[in-house]
């Protein structure tokens, strides 16, 4: 799995770019590949707030959907409009053609409660071993 | 009547391979005082002689039309079913299998369901059809709650006086719970069309959508068109209603009105009255609202090798995956009834059901001009109707008990719903009502 | 029709779609001719023209089209079929024959009451049965489903507690739960809180008790839930709503596994809801129709749907003017044809017959239990009630999912199980059983699994690309998914009938 550095990650697994007051959100690689083939994604539209942890839209696979949520708060300036017609482009390229949207951002402090690359990488192993754990039990 | 096969040795094996004794000890996690308490106070078995002399016995109390003249409609409409149906419908390969989960083993239902959305779309000229809803009344109450997801910010639906009064309440029951969602009722006028003016008066960017009968309860056909252009202009959806399926043989379908979302109940088409059920409620709708349809989709696609093959599609607005945030929490499309309208449908195909609509309306017209003239009853509404009508009847009670008494149910009366409508009958005229049915209802209307 | 209907490999053929067969004129429907018949009663503006794209096809092409659309399904009658929380029972003849009686399945259900007097002594008397069977007070067979019966039972629940001063905010959903209960929560206006079930699959009462407060109406519990296991704190957690005034809603899917063993309203159960196509043997129809009853304890009963069936002195009557009630879930009263069978079904077997029932549903999920748990893994040790749940956790080293089981039980003439369910299990494989299957049958599919597990280490992508003997190999659910095909569409006729043939 790839986490490129440079960019943040959140818990929920977005990751976030930063230029200047702008931040480009999308889905990390471990996100879309535990979604599997996604078929459908659903965006806010250009002028809507969004505010930090709470969900701003859905991807959705043939057999799931799941809540994507703001890793920071801000409005919307931008939307990828290629993704309603081909939603496969954040399976193939979650980094790069597949981001979702660009956010002015209204507090750049949120960025501090984010994870760097390594920080992420590690966050995902943990998760596993915990899940790993969790399932041993049950015996 | 048992429908188990085990027999004493085979209960034996089973509890040795198990690795207990009685069947008692696999009930070791239930509490006691429950187990104490759970005989079951009802009579032992019967056999099947015994069991089909009882339902014979309940079935003889009813009436039906094999032995009366029934002239009902009100959302429940008796026509013929080519033989056709019931043969297709009782094949066990059909009526005991599942939700088809796994398509590879359930082509036979997911194309039947994908050639009964496209009969559906073909019958109200929609883009969209889903798989089947329980019945029209609460595909209704889906059709608005469908409405109000699309429609974000809106809060008030326009319903016509003229909907079926159950229908009303069915959307009203499942309204009642959600928050900022306001009924306003459109009366009719005296063609039984729906208000236009008091609509016009009550349109504005709050509403969510008006749902207009076609035909109505009072059978009329409304002016859609004119309908439709009210609603437009306020970005209000148009829904129709229609209960009588078979009429869209005939009217001017929904979608070429450029309605929004059209829905009714299915029963006409080859499914027999039953009591008013089981049916099915069907949904079509523009394409754009697809992601907000509640119930099943079938669609096409191909397996590995690039055949054609049907499979369940966009389960992400369902119940099972989405939970909570589901479309609605509807889990079945009523699929041997809708595989019923299929046959029907196809039996008759594009000639049948235009000659057989054509057949309802004549035999209709024909009977309401002759119970105006030869037997005086009075007209009601002026507007066009399908099959079925409103006429006055004075001292309609006494009539009701001549016709009894000579095996005739002329209508349906209004004024339990409709108070204002005292003295009324609703009166469904198809194509089973045989001439001298008709003959008998003039004639004893008249007084003879 | 003069297609092939296998190809040369034996494999079945789909028969092209109605849309693609007949000729133009054709029909088979026959109808005299009808002096009378005439369209122009209407404004021709409110007309339209023949249906552009309907069938026309003879009586023969019609049947054989569905014949050979039959051919392609599985059903209980040609397989074993054992799907978990489904109850797929075989359904008996004999309800189909009393369903079809002209003086039940003619009935118009606003024919004046004389006319109607049977039906509604079959319905009056099916009540009561279901009470009796459920130990509820009241029942209301007027929703058309499991989930209409969801949504009616917490609407009660609604209306009881807003006359009681406060509808409340909050539904306690296990999370083993089926998903129409937190779907039926929301249609209500209710927010769902999950409960955690533990490690032996059950819920606990010291975990509802940490959850409970003066804004719950209720707690939907299934019972036994959908591991196949008996809730066995259910008096205790009853208390614990209870005490602080809410109610307790039961999920009667698995009733199947009670009758006459254990009473949902001796449990503290105040509403619930039954899926007469599951317990009480009426067909699944590919998708419906089923029937949703709703039973309730005494203090409820006036927040029953309307009409109420009531014993007049002059026979059974209607009544509709009842305040409290929350009104009607659909029109007339519910899917009467499937209640007729229902009805059938309990007197045919009688009060022995329900409880043999349940307790051969009870041996022949343990004997597959039994035999199964060997070789594959089952998250919880006890013995279950109606079904048992197994994870793909052995076979994943191979790289074999639980699908991959599924498809491939396919090639072995079974309908797989319900799979991935319970979500709180990773890879579950539920099974159940049901009693009408004998130890034969069981003893195959039981091979059939254990063989499976052996191919899964030995030749794991032979499973991986199951099934092999289908008419249709493993379809591609994303591409339906992403290019949206609802409907068949004239002008790309062309493709789909060279598609159908190969």
């Amino acid at each position: 799995m790839d986490y490129p550095e440079g960019l943040k990650y959140s818990k929920e697994h977005e990751w976030v770019l930063v230029e200047n007051d702008v931040a480009t959100i999308g889905i990390s690689e471990f996100a879309q590949d535990e979604l599997g083939d996604i078929v459908y994604v659903e965006l806010p539209h250009v002028g809507e707030k969004i505010s930090k942890d709470d969900p701003f839209g859905s991807v959705e696979s043939v057999k799931a959907v799941s809540d994507i949520f703001a890793p920071i708060s801000g409005s919307v300036i931008e939307v990828n409009d290629t993704l309603p017609d081909s939603p496969e482009i954040i399976n193939e390229d979650p980094y790069g053609d597949g981001w979702l949207i660009k956010v002015q951002m209204t507090d750049k402090d949120e960025l501090k409660e984010l994870m760097s690359s390594d920080g992420y990488a590690e966050y995902i192993v943990q998760k596993k071993e915990e899940s790993d754990e969790d399932e041993e039990q049950e015996d | 009547m048992r429908y188990t096969p085990h027999t004493a040795s085979d209960k034996e094996r089973l509890l040795q391979a198990i690795g207990v004794t009685r069947i008692e000890d696999l009930f070791g996690q239930i509490p006691q005082f429950l187990r104490e308490r759970a005989r079951i106070a009802l009579p032992r078995g019967l056999s099947e002689v015994e069991v089909k002399r009882r339902m014979a016995s309940l079935a003889a109390k009813n009436g039906t039309p094999e032995s009366w003249g029934f002239f009902l409609g009100g959302g429940i409409y008796h026509h013929v079913i080519p033989s056709t149906v019931d043969a297709v419908i009782s094949r066990s390969e059909f009526s005991t299998s599942y939700t088809p989960y796994q398509p590879e083993v359930s082509q036979g239902t997911l194309q039947a369901v994908f050639e009964f959305q496209t009969l559906m779309c073909e019958l109200t000229a929609m883009e969209v059809s889903n798989a089947g809803l329980y019945d029209g009344a609460s595909a209704s109450a889906e059709a608005v709650l469908m409405a109000r997801r699309v429609q974000k910010g809106r809060r008030r639906v326009l319903l016509s006086r003229a909907l079926h009064p159950q229908y009303r309440s069915v959307i009203a029951t499942y309204l009642k719970n959600l928050e900022d969602v306001e009924l306003v009722e459109i009366p009719f006028t005296e063609s039984g069309q729906m208000d236009l003016q008091f609509l016009t008066r009550e349109l504005d960017e709050r509403a969510i959508c008006v749902v207009a009968g076609y035909p109505n309860f009072l059978g009329i056909i409304d002016d859609l068109g004119a309908l439709h252009e009210a609603c437009a202009g306020y970005g209000v959806f148009l829904i129709t209603v229609t209960t009588e399926a078979f009429s869209l043989a005939l009217l001017k379908p929904p979608g070429a009105w450029g309605v929004e979302i059209a829905v009714g109940e299915g029963q006409s088409l080859g499914i027999p009255m039953g009591l008013g059920g089981p049916a099915f409620g069907f949904l079509t709708c523009q394409k754009k609202f697809v992601r907000s349809i509640p119930g099943r989709l079938v669609g096409e696609t191909v397996d590995h090798d690039g055949r054609r093959g049907f499979v369940l599609t966009l389960a992400a607005r369902e119940q099972h995956i989405r939970r909570e945030k589901a479309t609605s929490n509807i889990c079945t499309n009523q699929g041997l009834c809708t595989l019923a309208a299929t046959v029907f449908m196809a039996t008759l195909g594009k000639g049948g059901m235009r000659r057989l609509a054509e057949v309802n309306v004549g035999r209709a017209h024909e009977t309401r001009e002759r119970l105006v003239k030869e037997a005086g009853l009075g007209t009601t509404f002026s507007g066009p109707f399908f099959n079925e009508f409103v006429l006055g009847v004075e001292g309609l009670s006494q009539h009701l008990s001549r016709l009894a008494a000579k095996r005739i149910v002329p209508g349906i009366s209004l004024a339990p719903w409709y108070p204002e409508l005292q003295d009324s009958l609703l009166i469904c005229v198809t194509e089973m009502n045989q001439r001298e049915e008709i003959d008998q209802l003039v004639r004893t209307f008249s007084g003879q | 029709m003069s297609e092939r209907s296998q190809d040369s490999n034996g494999r079945k053929i789909a028969p092209r779609l109605i849309f693609e067969t007949g000729s133009p004129g054709r029909s088979g429907f026959f109808w005299p001719e009808d002096p009378k018949t005439k369209s122009e009663w209407i404004p021709a503006r409110f007309l339209r023209g023949e249906i552009e794209g309907f069938p026309e096809m003879g009586e023969l092409e019609v049947m054989r089209h569905f014949t050979r659309l039959s051919h392609l399904n599985y059903s209980i009658e040609g397989q074993f079929y054992p799907l978990g929380s489904c109850t797929m029972k075989y359904n008996p003849k004999l309800n189909e024959v009393v369903a079809r009686l002209p003086g039940l399945s003619l009935l118009h259900p606003l024919a004046p009451l004389p006319l109607i007097q049977g039906a509604l002594e079959l319905l009056s008397d099916l009540e009561g049965m279901l009470a009796e069977i459920c130990g509820m007070d009241h029942i209301s067979l007027q929703p058309a489903a499991g989930a209409q019966g969801e949504m009616t039972g917490l609407m009660m629940i609604r209306a009881y507690l807003t006359t009681k001063g406060n509808p409340r905010r909050k539904i306690l959903v296990p999370d083993t739960a089926h998903g129409t209960n937190p779907a039926s929560s929301t249609l209500c206006g209710y927010e769902v809180v999950q409960v955690p079930s533990n490690d032996r699959g059950i819920i606990e009462a010291k975990k509802v008790e940490e959850v409970m407060d003066e804004e719950v109406a209720a707690l939907m519990i299934t019972n036994p839930n959908t591991f196949g296991i008996f809730e066995m704190d259910i008096q205790a957690i009853a208390e614990a709503i209870h005490e602080k005034g809410g109610l307790i809603y039961l999920d009667g899917a698995n009733l199947n596994a009670l009758m006459g063993i254990a009473k949902p309203g001796d449990m503290g159960v105040d509403v619930l809801h039954m899926n007469l196509h599951k317990t009480f043997s009426t067909p699944h129809g590919g998708g419906g129709p089923g029937a949703g009853p709703v039973g309730v304890k005494k203090f409820l009963q006036d927040y029953l749907p309307v009409p109420r069936i009531i014993r007049g002195n002059e026979g059974y009557e209607l009544r509709e003017d009842l305040p409290n009630s929350v009104g009607r879930v659909r029109s007339f009263f519910g899917n009467f044809g499937i209640l007729v069978r229902a009805y059938a079904y309990i007197l045919a077997l009688g009060s022995d017959g329900l409880e043999e029932a349940s307790r051969m549903a009870l041996l022949n999920a343990n004997y597959i239990r039994s035999r199964l748990k060997g070789h594959f893994h089952v998250p919880h040790p006890e013995t279950c009630m109606h079904e048992c749940v197994f994870t793909d956790r052995l076979q994943q080293k191979q790289g074999v999912h639980t699908t991959d089981i599924a498809k491939r039980l396919l090639d072995y003439g079974f309908h797989p199980p319900t799979i991935y369910f319970p979500l709180v299990v990773s890879g579950a494989i539920m099974i159940e059983p049901t009693e009408t299957e004998s130890p034969e049958t069981l003893d195959a599919f039981i091979d059939a699994m254990i063989s499976i597990a052996h191919e899964a280490k030995e030749n794991p992508s032979m499973v991986k690309s199951a099934p092999h003997t289908t008419p249709v190999g493993r379809l591609d659910e994303t591409l339906a998914a992403r290019k949206l095909i609802l409907r068949w569409n004239p002008s790309k006729a062309g493709n789909d009938q060279g598609k159908a043939e190969s």
